[in-house]
């Protein structure tokens, strides 16, 4: 192990250690404490220029009440729920079967199918942008959450399938190989065979796309306008902007936004993590 | 044995009367079917409106009339564009600089890497900033920086120093948003760290330190070779971090003051969507320009792993 275990340090480094890291913990995340202090302060705390000593009342209930019930929050985070998990559903079920028919076949221009995936995940989003916009706009679909969910779809394509295709590929050939020569049809080895294996890479894989296209702002501004459409991410620019200098609702604010792929993460932190780090260990 | 299976296949056969062609190319055939929609939908949605970009960036459009041919033209006001001269600029500080997050966030994997209680509490809130949207983190650290509350400058003035407007300082701007973006990239270096870490072999820790390695060398000669295919990892995603970053700029400073925090993405955006003008073909030669700095890096990463398949089989 590296560095050496603490334990076989001294007990005054040991105790050192131990009082270091929630320090450390705390200078990390600072800012973070601090928008999470703002967000119970009451009005009065900003007026009167107590920004960082310990709020005069405890106004977190109100604070929250508001951002739930006198605005437009609802309706954003309704939206982004309505956005993100049919595209978790889309681009997952897509790239299971590219993941597939990549992974296990062999067959001419294999590689370079695999490779037009992973380098069009890796593409600048600007390229894309004029004409998606103007695709979304022809297609009838501009500042519609479907419009949204279906760019999103094909674009977590790219990278699902790099994850997907190189997951298959650790799994045991040879499970397929039996049951080709039992005479299984390949949909029925994709469905029965390969898809129950596949549970872990499909759990990791929806927690990430979650998380990414709840986080997502470019798209959302480029292809959605007004709270009819728009995810959160973009909503909050407006929530903002409706309660300028309210330093307390705009933390409650982007507090409320930030909370679900949060807790995602704390829920799902397994598969998280595993689906982060694939790849990072030979 | 499973007398009855083979047979099977046969009397699907017959009782469908499926044409022995699909039978005898099933095994061809099945990946096309699979490949199908996955293909379709990122050709139409990716593949093709990369195309369209460079086919674009010989226009002049405004989004809404005909498009007219004009061939370079848009390239050659790219030269003497002082805004894009800024913008490729700080693109090149934001690949610099972000890159200080594999560092960083090798030192905080290693800082963590100890069996304590709770160190996977600790951990996961290490993490913590990767999973708030950068729409928030750029929130959180434009309040940081505020000038006349801001914590940095509560700080600053502790310990004597005068305060500093860094969003509204040209000089500093892209710095001070660079600083913020390191904050959720450091967090995931380390986490891609951590994971790295567990993996290292530990008889070669050990046999190294028989040897006498210990500290910087043992780091440097030891482990840090283990932890390459997280280094590549982390390479990768800080690159294209680093290239996509337009939401960070957007909130804090939306490319102010005097348009010195732009970046090409942030600067296309500006010129073909905003209220700056619709210029789409200019917007999309500036694109252009983006995406060839990324397909070097395309390049690398893709003969990398084409060197890494050849090996496997």
């Amino acid at each position: 192990m590296f560095p050496r275990p603490i334990q076989q340090a001294s007990t005054a480094w040991q105790t050192t250690y131990q009082a270091l890291v929630p320090l450390a913990l705390i200078m990390w995340l600072l800012p973070l404490i601090a928008v999470a202090v703002f967000s119970v302060k009451p009005d009065v705390d900003f007026t009167t220029g107590n920004y960082w000593g310990m709020p005069s009342s405890f106004q977190g209930f109100e604070n929250y009440g508001k951002v739930f019930f006198a605005s437009d929050m609802p309706r954003y985070l309704w939206n982004s729920v309505m956005i993100t998990v049919p595209t978790v559903i889309g681009a997952v079920a897509l790239s299971c079967m590219t993941g597939f028919a990549l992974g296990v076949y062999k067959f001419r221009g294999n590689l370079l199918l695999f490779f037009m995936f992973v380098a069009g995940n890796f593409v600048p989003f600007q390229i894309l942008m004029v004409p998606v916009r103007d695709l979304t706009l022809d297609m009838g679909l501009y500042n519609t959450k479907l419009g949204l969910v279906l760019f999103h779809v094909a674009f977590q394509t790219g990278f699902c399938t790099l994850f997907m295709r190189n997951f298959i590929r650790a799994l045991p050939f040879e499970l397929i190989e039996a049951a080709r020569v039992e005479g299984v049809a390949e949909w029925r080895i994709f469905w029965f065979v390969v898809l129950p294996l596949m549970k872990p890479a499909i759990a990791a894989l929806s927690v990430l796309i979650f998380t990414f296209i709840w986080n997502d702002y470019f798209w959302a501004v480029v292809l959605t306008q007004g709270a009819e459409s728009q995810p959160v991410t973009a909503g909050i620019t407006s929530f903002n902007a409706q309660y300028r200098a309210a330093y307390h609702l705009m933390s409650a604010g982007s507090i409320v936004a930030a909370l679900p792929p949060v807790a995602m993460f704390f829920l799902m932190q397994r598969h998280f993590i595993a689906g982060l780090t694939l790849g990072a260990v030979k | 044995m499973f007398r009855e299976f083979p047979l099977t296949d046969a009397t699907i056969s017959h009782s469908h009367g499926a044409p022995g062609w699909i039978r005898r190319n099933r095994q061809a055939l099945a990946p096309a079917m699979f490949l199908l929609p996955g293909v379709l939908f990122f050709a139409f949605y990716v593949i093709f409106p990369i195309l369209q970009s460079f086919n674009l960036s010989f226009y002049a459009w405004d989004g809404l009339g005909e498009p007219t041919y004009v061939g370079v033209e848009n390239y050659v006001e790219l030269l003497d564009d002082r805004a894009f001269e800024v913008s490729l600029w700080n693109n090149f500080k934001w690949l610099a600089l972000y890159l200080l997050a594999i560092p960083a966030g090798l030192g905080i994997a290693l800082f963590l890497n100890q069996n304590v209680v709770g160190i996977r509490l600790y951990k996961s809130l290490f993490f913590f900033p990767f999973v708030i949207s950068q729409v928030v983190v750029g929130l959180v650290f434009t309040w940081f920086y505020d000038p006349t509350f801001g914590l940095l400058n509560q700080m600053l003035g502790f310990f004597g120093f005068d305060p500093v407007n860094v969003l509204g300082d040209p000089k500093l701007v892209t710095y001070g948003i660079i600083a913020a973006g390191l904050w959720p990239q450091t967090a995931y270096c380390m986490i891609l760290y951590l994971t790295g870490l567990n993996a290292v072999d530990p008889e070669q820790v050990e046999a190294a330190r028989l040897d006498g390695a210990k500290g910087w060398r043992m780091l440097w000669h030891v482990i840090v070779p283990q932890l390459r295919p997280a280094t590549f990892i982390a390479f990768v995603v800080t690159i294209i971090g680093a290239l996509r970053s337009f939401d960070l700029i957007s909130i804090m400073t939306n490319g102010g003051p005097f348009g010195q925090s732009r970046v090409l993405s942030f600067y296309m955006f500006e010129k073909a969507l905003s209220e700056y003008g619709f210029r789409m073909g200019y917007g999309a030669a500036i694109a252009v320009v983006l995406f060839l700095i990324m397909l070097c890096f395309i390049a690398y990463f893709l003969w990398s792993m084409y060197q890494e398949e050849k090996g496997a089989r």
